[in-house]
């Protein structure tokens, strides 16, 4: 997953600087799902929709990835007939989701979050279980 | 780790085709070799083929399984079936063969794919949701108190309690449990499956019912196959000691598909209806959702229909492997998980609860010990805060940042929590320090891979002593908490319902452990509310103490 930050980023993403972890939203079951509040700490860092905006087009790309569509069933009843063997040389439908999400948290890094200071982790690194945003220019004690 | 530097860049790149360039590395030197996430994986799973296939720990069973299964097949195939396709049709090795193969297939990717392991938090995010419970904690109590170990969080109107795992150092997602024998946690956490060699969880749950339900039907059609043969033979005018004599090899196979296919279809009837109810084995055994206490209950995971249970669960869209156990261990990689974050603040210094990165073995030992004094202190806040996140959930803004010193300035301005040190004065290096700690030494040194797994050979030794430990700990703290909350009344108000419904449960344990060893599988932290009375919290205590 590491292959869609730029070699850049992944030098820069400092160890000692303040982070902000977005936590998992359980409203809705289990599903994959980040909370939409606006963390203080990134107060006149960046525009509150830009944030927003990020943590919901995220939420849509896992929502995606989770719907139960008939398409997924059935490639889940393929796999199930062809003894599971399918899996080894197709990609799953979630994989593909997932490599999205990548490409577009690359996307909103370059556009958006590095020329603010700012990093999101691909939330796929961290488990799916937080977005690790890092304050690059921000002493961790700040 | 300036070797590995030049590599990194590689890494990036080229995610696709480093494969081919690392090993020729590797051959050429092997002190520049490239190590995989896999190498420094935290838990105790073992991995085969360079990450790609993974295991639990000692595996044992299941080899017993295969061998049970191929070699009864083999016998059927070689004696049975012969005869049956001459005599009956050819059909039947046909049957028996797609069973045969399905059945490994399905049994093979239950033991040797991740069953959903969450990966551990890193440092960082560990610091700052310790931070975020501390200052919830502290806001009205001058003295220190212990914070809470739980969170509850709303699921479609349902409350659901979420635990915080001491070793991952995250609040354990809804469903999600750890594993003690692999020291994980696993997502949709079903059972620890010794049969199978593995954790059974959201990722390979699919995987192991339908080995179950194939190795019934597998079992039933070898039996089947098996008397008829006999049968057939006595048919032509003979006895049916001349037909044992005839065909020996029927009578064992019969015999042994008739003692194993009962369980087997016992445990596949029991599956399908977890399945249709959308539970996990171990929700089911805690009761999770039986109405209790006069509240109604409900699983808010259920689909509200069987059919979609069945087939979300069986055939919709399942998450990737989230550990990326064949992923290279970059410089970043190795200081996020070695760094270890101590933060500046004196309070810390008194903190004994076991959450600080990188302490579990010391901290453990300052929970034990210093437990009572705490408590004693503590005692005049009764009513001040309810020991529960509730309001950090319902409102939680990130009430703390992440601080963070460089090694060098944590050892010096905390002495207190250097470990190494105060280990290193009592006995040898290798026993004593915690896992973790081993491999975040090894990793700092270099030190070759053989001597790290030796090391780990004789701490997990240790490991098997510490972990109840915790687990005690992470039961006797929420539940004194509880106990102290007048809103929360847990353990001291169990209704004669209640009480039937332990009884139950623990009858029902009995059964399952009777029928599908899962006895060592189930999360021992799970029966804490309905199982474990007062009494034996108590007892607890005074062994802790």
């Amino acid at each position: 997953m590491g292959s869609h930050h730029n070699s850049e980023t992944e030098q820069m993403a400092p160890q000692q600087c303040l982070k902000v972890f977005i936590q998992r939203d359980y409203s809705e079951g289990t599903v994959v799902k980040f909370q939409t509040r606006f963390p203080s700490e990134l107060e006149g860092r960046i525009e509150r929709q830009a944030f927003e905006h990020t943590i919901s087009k995220l939420n849509e790309y896992f929502a995606i990835a989770e719907k139960a569509t008939c398409s997924t069933y059935c490639e889940g009843c393929l796999a199930c007939l062809t003894a599971y063997l399918i899996y080894i040389c197709k990609e799953t439908h979630y994989e593909k989701c997932l490599r999205k999400v990548s490409k577009f948290v690359a996307e909103q890094n370059e556009r958006v979050y590095q020329p603010r200071g700012l990093i999101v982790t691909d939330p796929s690194m961290r488990g799916l279980r937080v977005i690790e945003i890092s304050c690059l220019d921000r002493p961790p004690n700040a | 780790m300036t070797t590995d530097c030049k590599y990194e860049p590689v890494a990036l790149d080229s995610p696709r085709t480093e494969d081919t360039f690392s090993s020729d590395e590797m051959a050429l030197d092997p002190s520049k070799r490239v190590t995989r996430k896999w190498e420094v994986f935290a838990g105790r799973n073992r991995f085969y083929c360079n990450g790609r296939l993974m295991t639990a720990p000692h595996s044992g069973v299941f080899v017993l399984t295969v061998c049970l299964i191929t070699g009864t097949s083999t016998l059927f195939f070689i004696f049975d079936c012969q005869y049956l396709a001459e005599n009956v049709t050819v059909a039947i090795p046909i049957i028996g063969a797609i069973l045969f193969l399905f059945t490994m297939s399905a049994l093979l990717r239950t033991s040797l794919t991740d069953p959903g392991i969450i990966p551990r938090a890193t440092p960082d995010e560990a610091a700052y949701v310790e931070k975020q419970i501390e200052v919830t904690n502290s806001a009205n109590s001058p003295t220190y108190r212990p914070p809470p170990r739980t969170k509850e969080v709303l699921i479609k109107g349902q409350t659901v309690k979420l635990k915080y795992c001491f070793t991952c150092k995250i609040f354990r997602p809804p469903r999600a449990s750890h594993c003690s024998l692999c020291d994980n946690c696993v997502d949709r956490f079903d059972h620890h499956c010794p049969w199978v060699g593995n954790c059974v969880g959201r990722r390979n749950y699919r995987f192991f019912y339908m080995f179950i339900v194939s190795l019934a039907f597998l079992a039933v059609f070898i039996f089947a196959c098996a008397v008829a043969h006999i049968i057939l033979i006595t048919r032509e005018d003979r006895q049916f000691l001349d037909a044992v004599k005839d065909s020996p090899a029927s009578v064992i196979v019969a015999v042994v598909c008739f003692f194993s296919v009962w369980s087997i279809l016992g445990l596949a009837g029991f599956h399908t209806y977890l399945t249709t109810s959308n539970q996990t084995t171990n929700e089911d055994i805690k009761g999770s959702f039986t109405s209790k206490r006069g509240q109604e209950s409900f699983n808010p995971y259920s689909h509200g229909n069987v059919c979609l249970n069945c087939f979300h669960i069986l055939c919709g869209p399942v998450t990737p492997s989230l550990i990326d156990r064949r992923g290279l261990v970059t410089d970043e990689y190795r200081l996020e998980l070695t760094n270890p974050v101590i933060t500046a603040d004196p309070v810390l210094s008194l903190k004994s609860y076991g959450t600080t990165v990188q302490q579990n073995g010391q901290s453990q030992i300052n929970t034990t010990t210093e437990m009572p004094g705490l408590y004693r202190q503590t005692t005049e806040n009764i009513d001040s805060n309810a020991g529960s996140v509730t309001q950090l959930i319902n409102s939680e803004l990130p009430l703390g940042v992440v601080p963070k010193t460089s090694e060098n300035q944590q050892y010096s301005s905390q002495p207190n929590l250097n470990h190494s040190h105060v280990y290193s004065n009592i006995t040898s290096v290798q026993t004593p320090i915690s896992k973790s700690q081993s491999y975040a030494q090894n990793i700092n040194a270099e030190v070759d891979r053989q001597l790290e797994s030796h090391i780990n050979v004789r701490t997990n030794m240790e490991d098997l002593h510490l972990d109840p430990v915790v687990i005690r700990d992470s039961h006797i703290l929420p539940s004194m908490n509880e106990k102290r909350s007048p809103d929360l009344k847990l353990d001291n108000d169990l209704t004669m319902h209640d009480k039937e419904n332990s009884l139950l449960s623990a009858s029902r344990l009995r059964l399952l452990q009777d029928t599908t060893m899962i006895e060592s599988a189930l999360d021992l932290d799970s029966i804490d509310e309905t199982s474990i009375g007062t009494n034996s919290q108590a007892g607890l205590m005074k062994v802790t103490v």
